[in-house]
């Protein structure tokens, strides 16, 4: 994949965006990348208890089309595993996720999901389930409420190249699409579902070409471009604000890691991701368009990378300092009521289970 | 001779059977070049090809479908859920059309679903699920959920063998923590037939999967510091069920602990306590007893696994009553 700077470099002032903006996309790189770092560390010390999902090359995709949502009017995403940027941008909090990562009590689903799953409807960001595609149809109903109470507020969702396959992702976009709603689907095309290639995954030449059968608009952008990422998702969200429902966007990027930490990638052609590391790492390319193209002082790049590095050791001491869930939380909120359901029996003492079982003095009998 | 693992029997079943059968092919996600999510499928697809084992699209449900599609023309295909969790999204094709194809259209569906299941891994709501009970009572589907290298083995090759589909469960705490030499030669457990995996006198255990293990451990805690002797019964088959070897269990024993892994409510011990009271009510001498998960979504961090999941000294603490009792 040949690097697209040539074309950004062309740009000037990116429309839309102030100089504060520009800065800021930069920072949500950079904690993306520097936040997924420390977990790397922390898995190492196997202080985070189930896997690790990167999305290291994959940053500005997240970042770039989640900055096109208003929080201010209560827009939505749902995230995927690798849009862990997405949801620092909707307000998402560094100590959060590591306590997620850690399964601490304290962690915002205390204990009960793994990773990024989790959500605040408030900030705007709702938490994924592992089956894919499902968070399509949520989406749908979630956008269909804004457009049946009439609310000025848009929705995003993300699925992977992968979960384009699915029957949710089918079922969910089509019935968005019929009913108008202000939804914008992004199809993050990072090359790879776990080790299937994109080649098996459609016959499709491009995942936009998908909207044609929906009836709806398709558009691809280079995801390693966070400019460009922001603005082909603004003009959806514009859209599906204006009333004109769904967008398809394909975003082009590329996963260096693996699908997660335990993966070797050994299925990868050799060389491609030392390529992509080399000549389209969204992080170098979008220093290069500040420094080169904006004429944004190196230092000033270099003091928002310490002020982040300072933000993740704070939240990596309180998150280690975070408490292990208490066993039995496990028994609450199952249900709105009861708030809690009650421990098995035999985890009550052995001698209230006996006294649960009142025996008539003869057996079989009730003339006792 | 070399001990095998769970895992690698598995695999072993694999190779068997389309070594044997030209007509076995293999379906899932990411099993071929990479050999699948676990390593079962690895190094089927370097022996037997891309058309025999094929890395599908993201789509459990056109991975069962397509396989019932090719078991009506006499293949015997496999299919691989990457975690079981999964077969829900193929649920409709399971219960719907699948089970129903020899009924109602006379269309065989020789075709076997397997995949990692269970807990204890620290794997969170969605990749530690047991839902062999959603299956149960859909006549038309078989399920076995071995215990042992040797069942698991021999039942997924009777699995493929067989004119129906099975579902196979495969527990992933087991895949590679037990070991053990394998029968030699073309090694079929039939579906159908539990396994009596410790004999004992004073009261029973009917269980299956990672839990008979469990209650291996707890019937030798009990035998050691209480003199009790727990009879194990694994069932091995849990549709059909092998109705004589629990009858059989609890006349000799005359108390009944049920413990399996899954949730208490509508787990699949419901079915075995209501068999109990069908063909050997007048043998108990005490209520039958359930040792299960409790009533809620399986959690992600290991406190709270630990506590919703049964443990041994659950089952110890359980069969202590019924012993009492
Ligand atoms: C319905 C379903 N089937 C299988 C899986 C197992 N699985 C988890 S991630 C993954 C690959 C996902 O690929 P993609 O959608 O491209 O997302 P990426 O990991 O590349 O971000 C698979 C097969 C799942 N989570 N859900
Ligand atoms: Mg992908």
């Amino acid at each position: 994949m040949a690097v697209t700077s040539a074309r950004t470099s062309d740009r000037t002032m990116p429309p839309g965006l102030t100089r504060d903006q520009l800065l800021e996309l930069y920072y949500y790189m950079r904690l993306t990348r520097s936040l997924e770092e420390r977990l790397v560390n922390l898995y190492r010390q196997t202080k985070v208890v189930g896997g690790l999902f990167r999305s290291l090359g994959q940053e500005a995709d997240a970042v770039g089309s989640a900055y096109a949502l208003e929080r201010s009017k209560g827009d939505i995403l749902s995230p995927l595993i690798r849009n862990l940027g997405s949801m620092l941008v909707q307000g998402a909090t560094p100590v959060e996720i590591l306590r997620q990562y850690m399964a601490k009590g304290d962690s915002p689903t205390r204990g009960r999901e793994l990773n990024i799953h989790f959500g605040d409807t408030v900030r705007g960001f709702i938490g994924q389930i592992s089956h894919l595609g499902d968070m399509v149809p949520v989406m749908a109903g979630v956008t269909l409420s804004f457009k049946l109470r009439g609310q000025d507020r848009v929705g995003l969702v993300y699925v992977g190249d992968g979960a384009t396959s699915t029957g949710a992702f089918h079922e969910g976009i089509n019935f968005a699409a019929v009913q108008r709603c202000p939804l914008v689907v992004i199809v993050e095309n990072n090359g790879y579902a776990y080790s299937t290639p994109t080649s098996k995954q459609t016959a499709c030449a491009s995942f936009k070409d998908k909207a044609l059968g929906y009836g709806i608009p398709g558009v691809r952008a280079d995801g390693n471009d966070v400019v460009a990422t922001y603005q082909v998702t603004k003009e959806a969200v514009d859209r599906a604000r204006a009333g004109e429902g769904v967008t398809l966007i394909e975003l082009t990027t590329y996963r260096r890691k693996g699908h997660a930490e335990h993966d070797n990638q050994s299925y990868v052609p050799p060389g491609e991701i030392d390529r992509w590391a080399r000549e389209n790492d969204p992080l170098d390319r979008y220093t290069r368009e500040l420094t080169t193209g904006q004429g944004i002082a190196s230092s000033e790049l270099e003091e928002l990378d310490g002020r982040v590095r300072g933000e993740v050791d704070r939240a990596t001491d309180e998150a280690e300092a975070s408490p292990a869930p208490e066993p039995r939380d496990a028994l609450r909120g199952v249900y709105a009521d009861p708030a809690e359901v009650p421990a098995l029996w035999y985890r009550e003492g052995i001698r209230s289970a006996v006294e649960t079982h009142e025996r008539p003095s003869s057996w079989g009998t009730h003339d006792g | 001779m070399a001990e095998t693992t769970y895992l690698e029997a598995i695999r072993q079943a694999l190779f068997e059977e389309m070594e044997r059968d030209p007509d076995v092919l293999c379906l899932g996600e990411d099993i071929g070049v990479y050999g699948g999510a676990f390593k079962v499928t690895d190094g089927l697809q370097a022996r037997f090809g891309e058309s025999r084992v094929i890395d599908t699209p993201l789509s459990e449900a056109a991975i069962v479908g397509a396989a019932a599609g090719a078991a009506h023309m006499g293949m015997r295909p496999v299919c691989e859920m990457q975690f079981i969790d999964f077969i829900s999204c193929a649920y409709d094709m399971l219960t719907n059309y699948v089970a129903t194809a020899r009924y109602r259209a006379f269309l065989p569906c020789p075709m076997v679903v397997r995949g990692p299941s269970g807990g204890y891994v620290r794997g969170g709501p969605f990749h530690s699920q047991n839902p062999e009970a959603a299956f149960l009572h859909t006549p038309g589907l078989k399920i076995v959920y071995p215990a042992t290298a040797s069942d698991a083995k021999g039942l997924l090759k009777a699995a493929i063998r067989d004119e129906d589909c099975v579902l196979f469960f495969e527990h992933k705490y087991l895949y590679r923590r037990i070991k053990e030499e394998l029968p030699p030669g073309d090694h079929v457990v039939p579906i159908g037939k539990a396994r009596l995996a410790r004999e004992g006198r004073d009261l029973s255990i009917i269980t299956y999967a990672a839990t008979v293990w469990k209650a291996l451990e707890a019937a030798e805690q009990l035998e050691r510091e209480g003199n009790l002797s727990v009879e194990v019964l694994d069932l091995r088959s849990l549709l059909p069920m092998d109705d004589d070897a629990i009858a059989q269990t609890v006349r000799k024993t005359n108390r009944v602990l049920i413990v399996h892994e899954d949730t208490v409510t509508g787990g699949v011990a419901g079915e075995i306590s209501a068999r109990i009271n069908d063909l050997a009510f007048e043998w108990l001498d005490a209520p039958i007893k359930r040792v299960g998960a409790h009533d809620v979504p399986l959690p992600y961090a290991p406190q709270l696994e630990d506590f919703v999941l049964p443990q041994t000294a659950d089952i110890v603490k359980a069969a202590r009553w019924l012993a009492e009792y």
